[in-house]
């Protein structure tokens, strides 16, 4: 039994329908600050300069470091460093154990600063939000990445903040391909206070906010692999002994929350017949992270995988 | 005469469909729709819109599923655009 904190069957269920886990106000105030004073916030360049060499600025004056991916995410912060304290929360290494397992290899980070308009008068950069898109490139995997985002203070709709789709990490997508889509019904736009972080299905639909406040909003990105198949690293003690498949469509009466119940909500984007496969992939990704290959809710597996229905021999 | 253009994805095929995602474009420049900028839809159907004078010029259309991909989803499926033509400021 680990001593961690892990997540158990509800919010894997949670992470598995909607593709993110949000935990508000996590992070103690010191060291949101030490993080703020590492990554420069209180220096940042000054407008007038053009958003590209303001953000070279920005960058090269931030204390945190360069690191290869591959790198274990264990060894890629100083000892001491703001993002070394924050990874070694308990309720963080129980979460990341939770999803990524043990060990996981850091892949890259990136300091995600979002400037108020002054910055952009008289400049040739437009000063609009970001276009919609899921991160890297088409992932066909059965297992997925973690992102954290770190939001080290507190962040007002007028600043933006990081525009997320729930339920759209199982779709296969090619990065901004989607960058059509400006408005996605039951979008979601991190308003949140001071040490919030936002755990990510690296597959999930996001994008930056426009920041119409008068400053800088600033958020700390972590990417991570996993280093072993993400198979029962969570608190299975949590799962129910024996699930059973409950009453479908004729239901006279509402039913308890279970982990079935979870992967069966919809979200308000849903396509009418598209949503049914969203249900039926996330099936398969709880039968990984479950390790119960035949784990099936409201009968959509059960009924396709019937073995009277294959191929006679 | 500068084209604006609307573009709703909807729940299914049918045009009286409910509205899931939806963009924007002003080619008169007097908006600028951008990602993010709304919550809710400018318009609860596609009818709705046919309504209040948008002309529809292309409908996704509906295609068979690949065996051995029938459960692999990608963009959204049910893509109309419509426009509007008006008059730019001079």
């Amino acid at each position: 039994m680990s001593a961690l904190p892990l997540l158990g069957a509800p919010d894997m269920a949670r992470f598995v329908a909607r593709g993110f886990l949000r935990f508000d106000a996590v992070v103690p105030a010191e060291i949101n600050d030490q993080f703020l004073e590492e990554a420069g916030a209180g220096s940042y360049p000054e407008p007038g300069h053009g958003m590209l060499r303001t953000y070279m600025e920005l960058l090269a004056g931030a204390q945190i470091p360069e690191v290869a991916p591959g790198t274990p995410l264990a060894a890629a912060y100083p000892q001491g460093s703001a993002v070394e304290r924050l990874l070694a929360l308990p309720l963080v290494q129980g979460a990341m154990r939770s999803l990524v397992g043990p060990d996981p290899a850091f892949d890259h980070h990136f300091l995600h600063v979002t400037f108020p308009p002054t910055y952009y008068e008289g400049g040739s950069s437009e000063h609009v939000s970001q276009h919609t898109h899921q991160d890297s490139t088409i992932d066909p995997s059965e297992g997925f990445d973690l992102q954290i985002m770190y939001y080290p203070h507190k962040v007002t709709r007028e600043m933006g903040g990081t525009r997320f789709i729930p339920g759209t990490h199982l779709r296969r997508v090619s990065e901004v391909a989607l960058g059509r889509y400006q408005n996605i019904a039951g979008q979601q736009h991190m308003v949140c206070e001071a040490g919030t972080l936002l755990f990510l299905h690296n597959g999930i639909w996001h994008g930056g906010g426009v920041n119409h406040s008068d400053r800088t909003r600033t958020m700390f990105k972590i990417r991570m692999n996993p280093s072993v198949p993400q198979v029962r690293q969570w608190d299975i003690a949590t799962l129910p002994d024996a699930p059973a498949q409950r009453p479908i469509f004729f239901v006279k009466t509402s039913q308890p929350e279970t982990v079935e119940s979870i992967l069966m909500t919809p979200e308000p984007w849903f396509e009418q017949d598209t949503g049914r496969l969203e249900f039926v992939n996330r099936i398969k990704l709880w039968r990984r992270l479950a390790g119960d290959p035949a784990f099936d809710a409201d009968y959509w597996a059960t009924r396709l995988e019937n073995p009277a229905r294959r191929p006679s021999a | 005469m500068r084209q604006k253009v609307l573009v709703l994805y909807l729940a299914n095929s049918a045009l009286d469909a409910p509205t899931v995602a939806w963009a924007v474009y002003d080619g008169t420049g007097e908006t600028r729709p951008m990602a993010g900028d709304a919550d809710t839809p400018p318009y609860r159907t596609g009818v709705d819109a046919l309504k209040d004078g948008w002309r529809l010029f292309q409908a996704a259309q509906i295609l068979p599923h690949s065996r051995g991909d029938e459960f692999d989803l990608a963009y959204l499926k049910y893509e109309f655009f419509f426009e509007k033509l008006a008059e730019a400021a001079a």
